[in-house]
């Protein structure tokens, strides 16, 4: 039984008497892709940035791709891709010249990032964009550079924030295909999202609801078990909570 | 096994390898803040073009000299003794007589409205008193002391003035009468070293200069800092295995090359331009130049840590840095200030900076004469990196 | 309440005046209300000046303190030591070297160990006693030409003073005492006016006021407004009820009262601790302060309005107006000497007729009839800044061109 991607025991986070996460327990498997679903606030953001070793837990804790994330931390990050919420490549800097500067931080030689780069740029159809400055790309262009950036190292396991907010709908299609190619190849897929219609997409979601986890399984399984038509339906049944809510 | 020099040679190895990656992450992080800083013109600006026409302009500005100070005579008995005395000061290039009165009142009206900044006022009987020559004829000076600093340069001038006049009054009069022998005569022979000119820009150049660079440098590297954490960019590093150190010395790297070469293109300025001398070796100022530029740098970087947004982190190095410029001997010399700012400015790196540069470009001085300042810059150096870097978390909480 | 429906509530007839006013003052409750809200930066902006003050009034100053002193003697003799004596206790010199030969003065310089340095010939009382010339040497680090200057007075002051007391107590035969030949006749009696001590403070803290009120006040405006066009709510604003004049004016409103603030601690703190005089009307300064912190605030807009980015407004109001104002203001360096092109440049500084406005009225005690000059020049720049501003803040957009 080949050892978790993601492994996270009784994870806390507190923010002086506000607990953010509490007390989450999951594994993820190698290769999976992983819906972490939940409501603006729910605890999504602030349970990734424990993950990505942003931020530190105050209990609890996590292995990724199996180091520690509060004391090897740096193991942690040679290994994983991250995509944040708000778009974090350089604006002012060509498409060329992110992927050179990520490839080098990464640790690949310049040989290996020109070939990635023009394997990268084929796959997106941006073989004409690469001395285009990013910030004039359309949003859509933009999310996907990024998380083809998050790829570049080949890592285990990539994070993604919300990686498809304000895109049309033929844009997300395309990105969830280079996800499957991603995950395809045995890179564990981490993916944070409120669209509900691209939880149907993940191998398994989970739902956090006031920092805890209130459903983890397939989206078949939980739709089944709760009696539901769709995740969106799930979804608003959990993350309002009323009479009946688990 | 047991071969310890296998084992050394095998860690040597693998240190070199790995701050061979290390400088290559720096390398790559510092292209990216060249590329950045090039493509941003307001900043391109800042950067290159202020900095040399400030110090063109201003380099002409920073003087005490005053020249043509204007004095308003009164003259309460004319003769022709206090007219001759009148015509020395008009004629010592220093003074411009600008008004003549019998009676105090008209003069007093034009200091208050600052048509003249002197009067000078020849007393009733400073004809006889000269004749007489029982003691000192006595003349009178008002100075218009708002300006603490040019009053006392105007009062050093009219000195001279009168020194002169007593002077060639004195010898008129001795005549044929032969000097008594036995008579004590110090024969007072003074030089004046390094600016024997009195040149004010061999003074104030080489400061402005490093004012102007320590003001791109800190303000620009604390800024790019807080920016990058602002727009977000700086997740996305926090997240790869980038070490503090590596992302510091990224950041830093370019700004420091280009203080330098500012520094450089300055000095070049200062000496074609202002004629300000180049006797020490200037070996010696670059490399206490580069021990500077690191402190200057670190010092903006300390700050930018501290500082919750980009806003913030301006104002207060802003703070600092009119700070350390004032209390540097840049405008107004350490030795003037009390005793207990004197130790602060021990402290204060753009002191020693500041006084290497004018010990090595006036005076000559050579490594062994500013060892100790050289030292402190290195110390501070090391410190304020060490704390900066320290500050910058990766993590939060 | 947003300005619209403040707007709406205060509808008046027709446009302009009455139908924007309830829209202005919400506005502006609202505009304090993000000053007050940042402890962090109220703080700095509050305290800067103050602690920018109270230090510089102590350490911004040009007296020569004591002359680091060293004394060449080959020979030691009853007059060289009696001078070397003399100097010490003249109060002004510390002996720091007693060499036999210079050959160490270079390094003593060039390291800044001694400023000064008098060197005497072997047989020096002999030569006094003989009547011949005594030559003594005084070497002095002119490197600052200034305390140079200064510094070679004093020495020699203590060297002539010397000389006197040894005529007066050898009175040559036949000659009357005091007469001298070739002696200085002429003494001059100094007063120095409004500022008899020469106090470096009175010079300097009218000017810390005016440095730093310009540069926070134009800064905090530049910053206010460009922060509000990075953000986007400045499109909301112009689409508001609210005329362009008045989002200027609600933006910088509260910035004035903070630069009056400052005015007021700053002042009193000159007062209380360096003894800078206010010897004219306090009323008519604390109105020429609020003239020009208007100013200071205009110029602030007029460079919010040349950018859309805080960075680049920040920064361009700090470097293009430091090294100007503290250099070509007469602040530091009298305006009498600056060359003309400059003293012509400094003429834009509104610094400079603040600073005249200031020490006239602090030191001199002058009314507003000599003032009158300077406060038409400031009230003139503050207008055309303005209205070079208002006209531009109309069209501009982020993105729009």
């Amino acid at each position: 039984m080949t050892p978790p991607a993601v492994e996270a025991r009784a994870l806390t986070r507190r923010f002086g008497a506000f607990t953010a996460v509490d007390a989450i327990t999951f594994d993820v498997a190698p290769g999976e892709v992983f819906g972490f679903l939940g409501a603006n606030g729910a605890g999504k953001t602030t349970a990734m940035r424990m993950l990505t070793g942003l931020l530190a837990p105050t209990s609890g804790g996590a292995r990724v791709a199996g180091f520690d994330v509060a004391r090897a931390a740096d193991q942690v990050k040679r290994s994983i891709g991250y995509m944040s919420q708000r778009f974090s490549l350089y604006e002012d800097l060509t498409v060329r010249e992110n992927v050179g500067l990520y490839g080098r931080v990464y640790g690949l030689r310049g040989r290996e990032i020109a070939d990635r780069l023009a394997r990268l740029l084929d796959r997106l159809g941006f073989a004409h964009l690469a001395g285009e400055r990013v910030g004039r790309l359309p949003l859509g262009w933009k999310q996907k550079l990024a998380l083809s950036v998050a790829l570049l190292h080949e890592p285990r396991v990539v994070f993604l924030d919300e990686p498809t907010g304000g895109v049309d709908p033929v844009t997300r299609r395309q990105f969830w295909e280079l996800i499957y190619e991603a995950a395809a190849g045995g890179t564990t897929v981490f993916v944070t999202t409120h669209y509900m219609d691209e939880a149907e997409y993940c191998d398994r979601v989970s739902i956090m609801v006031d920092g805890r986890i209130a459903a983890l399984g397939t989206p078949a399984e939980l739709t089944a078990r709760f009696d539901v038509a769709s995740m969106d339906e799930l979804f608003v049944r959990l993350a309002r909570p009323g009479p009946g809510a688990a | 096994m047991g071969a310890a020099p296998g084992a050394r040679g095998e860690w040597l190895a693998r240190t070199r390898a790995r701050l061979g990656a290390s400088l290559r992450v720096v390398l790559a992080l510092a292209r990216k803040e060249v590329v950045q800083i090039v493509r941003d013109r307001a900043t391109l600006v800042q950067l290159v073009v202020i900095p040399v026409v400030q110090l063109l302009v201003l380099a002409n500005a920073a003087s005490f000299e005053v020249r043509g100070a204007r004095v308003f005579v009164v003259d309460e008995a004319p003769s022709p003794a206090s007219r001759a005395l009148v015509a020395r000061f008009a004629g010592s290039g220093y003074f411009r007589v600008v008004g003549w009165a019998p009676s105090a009142a008209p003069a007093d009206e034009a200091l208050l409205d600052r048509r003249a900044s002197v009067i000078l006022r020849v007393p009733r009987g400073f004809d006889e008193a000269l004749a007489v020559g029982d003691g000192p004829a006595r003349v009178q000076l008002v100075v218009d002391a708002e300006d603490g600093a040019a009053a006392a340069v105007v009062q050093a001038y009219a000195a001279q003035v009168l020194a002169a006049y007593g002077a060639g009054a004195a010898a008129s009069k001795a005549g044929g009468a032969a000097a008594p022998a036995a008579t004590p005569r110090i024969e007072v022979r003074a030089r004046g070293w390094y600016n024997p000119a009195l040149d004010y820009h061999v003074y104030m150049v080489p400061g402005i200069l490093v004012s102007l660079v320590t003001i791109v440098g800190t303000l620009v590297a604390a800024q790019s800092i807080a920016r990058e954490r602002e727009i977000g960019t700086i997740e996305q590093l926090n997240v790869t295995p980038v070490g503090k150190y590596e992302f510091i010395a990224g950041k830093l790297l370019p700004f420091w090359l280009l203080a330098m070469a500012e520094l450089a293109v300055g000095l070049a300025i200062a000496h074609l331009v202002f004629d300000v001398p180049v006797r020490g070796s200037l070996a010696l100022v670059f490399g206490a130049a580069a021990l500077y530029l690191v402190a200057a740098l670190g010092v903006g970087l300390l700050v930018s840590t501290t500082a919750e947004t980009q806003q913030q982190a301006q104002f207060v190095s802003f703070f600092v840095l009119v700070v350390y410029l004032l209390m540097s001997g840049l405008f107004t010399p350490v030795d003037s200030m009390p005793r207990w700012a004197q130790w602060l400015a021990e402290l204060n790196p753009v002191k020693h900076f500041v006084g290497v540069m004018r010990a090595v470009l006036v005076k000559g001085a050579g490594a062994a004469e500013v060892a100790r300042p050289v030292a402190v810059l290195a110390a501070y150096a090391a410190v304020v990196c060490t704390l900066a870097v320290r500050r910058y978390r990766k993590t939060t909480a | 309440m947003t300005p619209r429906a403040s707007a709406d509530r205060a509808a008046g007839p027709g446009p302009g005046s009455g139908h924007g006013s309830g829209a202005l003052s919400a506005f502006l409750r609202k505009e304090a209300r993000h000053l007050l809200r940042d402890r962090r930066t109220l703080a700095i902006l509050l305290l800067m000046p103050l602690v920018q003050v109270l230090l510089f009034g102590f350490v911004v100053r040009t007296e020569v303190g004591r002359i680091r002193l060293a004394v060449v003697e080959p020979a030691p003799d009853v007059a060289t030591r009696a001078l070397r004596h003399r100097l010490a206790a003249a109060g002004r010199f510390d002996v720091v070297a007693v060499l036999r030969t210079d050959r160490a003065l270079p390094r003593l310089f060039a390291s800044g160990r001694a400023q000064q340095a008098v060197v005497f010939p072997a047989g020096f009382a002999d030569r006094l006693a003989g009547g011949e010339p005594a030559p003594v040497l005084i070497v002095t680090d002119a490197t600052d030409p200034n305390t140079g200057s200064v510094m070679r007075a004093h020495a020699t002051t203590v060297v002539r003073r010397y000389e006197q007391e040894l005529r007066a107590r050898r009175p040559a035969t036949g000659d009357p005492p005091g007469r001298s030949p070739g002696g200085a006749a002429v003494l001059a009696e100094t007063r120095m006016r409004f500022n008899p001590t020469l106090a470096s403070a009175h010079l300097f803290v009218p000017g810390l006021v005016a440095f730093v009120l310009t540069i926070v006040s134009a800064l905090m405006a530049s910053v206010s407004l460009t922060r509000e066009k990075e953000t986007g709510t400045m499109e909301v604003l112009l689409v508001s009820p609210l005329r362009p004049w008045q989002i200027v004016v609600g933006k910088v409103l509260p910035y004035l009262a903070l630069g009056f603030a400052n005015v007021l601690t700053v002042l009193l703190a000159a007062r209380v601790v360096f003894g800078v005089p206010v010897r004219g009307s306090v009323a008519l300064l604390l109105a020429e302060c609020l003239l020009f912190i208007a100013t200071s605030l205009a110029l602030g807009v007029l460079i919010a309005t040349r950018t859309s980015s805080q960075r680049v407004a920040l920064t361009a109001s700090l470097m293009g107006l430091m090294m100007p104002t503290l250099m070509l203001s007469g602040f530091i360096f009298p305006l009498e000497s600056l060359p003309a092109p400059l003293r012509a440049l400094s003429a834009v500084v509104p610094a400079r007729w603040f600073l005249l406005v200031v020490r006239g009225i602090m030191l001199k005690g002058v009314g507003i009839g000599h003032l009158w000059d300077e406060t038409l020049v400031l009230a003139g720049m503050t207008a055309l800044l303005l209205g070079v501003s208002a006209r531009r803040l109309d069209v501009r957009l982020p993105g729009g061109r």
